[in-house]
């Protein structure tokens, strides 16, 4: 997928509960998207990518995602595809969107 | 119902002990993602946009209250309180976690259930009409044949890896309630000239990003020739269906490139082939299989309460009137149970509303329970002069609307809210839907109307058989939702058509309650269905309604 905005995240799913996950700042997984680290677009990203899907087993199908910078400068999702993922189906309140409650 | 034998049994609780084995070896590092892939997939485990989803089989949409109540259990142990029935007639748990996945196939093994081939690219749990061996317009009961195949077609060695997935659905009855026109092979029973029994035979038919009506191969098979001719169909497209484009890898394809004659050929060549290779043995297995299929014992008594209760109960005599299809047996009824509450998401229930149905159908429905295609909840033998007090049972459960067959009986995939392929959400339109004409107090007036939805091209939610489609997609970075209409999923099968451009999601239920007002003023009579209107009509009146400021300036 080609990817518009300059600013990116790495997301993915964990492999035991399938919860969605971001990748962090010291490299570990959050469950929440405000922890997620913000890239440039460029190598960098690339490079972080790389590296998980060669030897990070706890996690599922690691992507990069469009972000962008909130208010308080954490990371927010850009396309509603993400916004769902960042808080759970929206038929119901259940998943990340309860968690957080 | 088909009793498991032992080897059914040993084979559903070996293949759950196998994925316990394989779930270790994923999560202890010595199977990769792209190993253990295709194996999680074979047990019907994917991974979608929140979380695992466990797809678990209901062959041709039947169980009873013990399995109904097991499933009511998992959702309690390993989910989140609830499950979704989905369009192909079986049960999606959408939050399990993959340690506790082998624990749930061992549950489902003990009341002789499993998630068996409900992915991949092979021959899935079969589908068939959810009103079988109970609806009083039934010519031959579906369920022995819909068992033989899922025997014959469960671990076939040598369909287990076709160019894509292979889906057949069988109907005895004139009314084709199971979509089988729009399935890789639909197979009706019928009776030859002198009496024999046996099957039309169609193939090719199918939704998804090309819809295709299914055609005819043959007008009739012998009722014995069924298993070599079903291998025959599957060699020719085992052998020349595409393994090189996805898209064009389903058999309509194979089809529709190669045309009927030269597809019919090749199969009834392969099919002199397997006929001598079938000795019988398959016909004594659908002997016994019948066996399992006798009707229950019906009882004699009084329906007197059903009138009584319809005179004196408004509530009640609306279900009746929506929610009973007539039965075999003239003091029976066929109770079809909403999972369409206004505003609920189509085809969830929780478990408590499971462990109602369960006990319900024991009691009352001769412990039988179905799983149609659109989303509800089928009790397939009740005794009229029990209705009462099954109403009042849904009713206490959350599960007496009284909406079959009505603009809120919708059918929705789950969308974008769970599924990882879908481009928009599916169930906030069917929400959106239901509660406005809920709110209009309109639904009754409008009459017999079936909205479907999906949320992306793939159409889980059968928009192209719909009277009126809904399909949703992702247009410059937001949803929007394609409109088609004329769709039929019956022996009439027709395929709807777009009507023009999409409507986005603050949009789309405004123009569905213009296209219905525009209905309601255009049908002849209130007998006149929106369908039979829409084909007297043409698209040309809906579309100036849904898109009138785009007629007007055409019109100037």
């Amino acid at each position: 997928m080609t990817l518009k905005s300059a600013l990116q995240i790495i997301t993915a799913n964990d492999l035991l509960s399938g919860e969605v996950v971001y990748l962090t700042a010291d490299g570990a997984w959050s469950c929440h998207h405000r922890n997620a680290t913000i890239f440039a677009q460029g190598a960098q990203p690339l490079k972080h990518l790389a590296e998980i899907e060669r030897g990070d087993t706890s996690v599922v199908g690691a992507y990069l995602a469009e972000a962008k910078v909130g208010e308080d400068q954490a990371a927010m999702p850009v396309h509603f595809r993400e916004a769902f993922r960042a808080t759970g189906p929206s038929n119901r309140f259940i998943g990340k969107q309860a968690s957080a409650a | 119902m088909y009793n498991y034998t032992t080897f059914d049994k040993d084979f559903v609780a070996t293949r759950a002990a196998q994925f316990r084995d394989q779930v270790q070896r994923r999560i202890d590092g010595s199977l990769t993602e792209d190993e253990f892939r295709p194996l999680r997939l074979m047990n019907g485990l994917y991974l979608l946009l929140h979380a695992y989803m466990l797809r678990v089989a209901i062959p041709y949409g039947t169980l009873d209250s013990r399995q109904m109540k097991a499933l009511a259990d998992i959702a309690d142990t390993y989910d989140k309180g609830y499950a979704h029935f989905s369009t192909r007639q079986n049960i999606q748990f959408h939050w399990p976690k993959l340690q506790e996945v082998p624990d749930i196939l061992e549950a489902l093994a003990t009341v002789d259930m499993h998630a068996i081939q409900t992915s991949g690219a092979c021959i899935r749990s079969v589908t068939s009409d959810h009103f079988a061996g109970a609806a009083q317009d039934e010519q031959a009961d579906p369920r022995p044949t819909a068992e033989l195949v899922r025997q014959w077609s469960t671990d076939h060695p040598e369909f287990a890896f076709l160019p894509r997935k292979f889906k057949i659905a069988v109907t005895g009855s004139a009314q084709d309630r199971a979509v089988t026109k729009f399935h890789d092979i639909g197979l009706r029973l019928v009776q030859n000239a002198s009496g024999g029994p046996g099957y039309e035979v169609s193939v090719g038919g199918g939704l998804g990003r090309t819809p295709m009506i299914g055609k005819v191969l043959r007008d009739f098979l012998h009722r014995e020739d069924l298993l070599p001719y079903l291998e025959a169909i599957l060699q020719v497209y085992n052998q020349i269906g595409r393994r090189d484009n996805k898209y064009k890898a389903r058999i309509k394809i194979t089809l529709h490139e190669h045309g009927l004659e030269d597809i019919r050929q090749r199969v009834e060549e392969s099919f002199a082939l397997q006929r001598a290779r079938f000795d019988g043995a398959d016909q004594d297995v659908l002997a016994r299989i019948e066996a399992n299929f006798k009707p229950p014992a019906f009882k004699a008594a009084s329906t007197s309460r059903f009138e009584t209760q319809r005179a004196n109960d408004p509530f009640f005599n609306a279900f009746t009137k929506t929610n009973l299809h007539p039965h075999k047996n003239p003091d029976y009824a066929i109770v079809t149970v909403s999972l369409k509450a206004h505003g609920a998401t189509p085809g969830d229930a929780s478990s408590a509303q499971m462990r109602a149905l369960a006990e319900i159908a024991k009691r009352w429905s001769h412990n039988e329970l179905r799983v149609s295609h659109e989303q509800n909840i089928i009790l397939p033998h009740v005794h009229k002069g029990d209705l009462p007090e099954v109403y009042e049972a849904l009713r206490l459960a959350g599960l007496a609307t009284a909406n079959i067959g009505l603009i809120s009986d919708l059918i929705a995939c789950p969308g974008m809210d769970y599924c990882d392929l879908a481009t928009a959400r599916s169930t906030n339109v069917a929400q959106g839907i239901a509660l406005k004409f809920d709110a209009l107090k309109q639904e009754h007036s409008i009459g017999p109307l079936k909205i479907k939805i999906s949320g992306c091209i793939n159409a889980c939610g059968h928009h192209h058989v719909g009277h009126i489609g809904i399909l949703g997609l992702e247009k410059g970075g937001v949803e929007s939702y394609q409109i088609t209409l004329g769709g039929d999923g019956t022996q009439n099968a027709a395929i709807g058509k777009p009507t023009g451009p999409g409507f986005s999601a603050d949009e789309i239920i405004p123009a569905i309650e213009r296209l219905i007002l525009s209905y309601l003023t255009l049908r002849h009579n209130a007998s006149e269905s929106f369908l039979t209107t829409f084909r007297r009509l043409g698209p040309a009146p809906f579309k100036v309604t849904l898109y009138p400021a785009k007629e007007n300036q055409n019109e100037l």
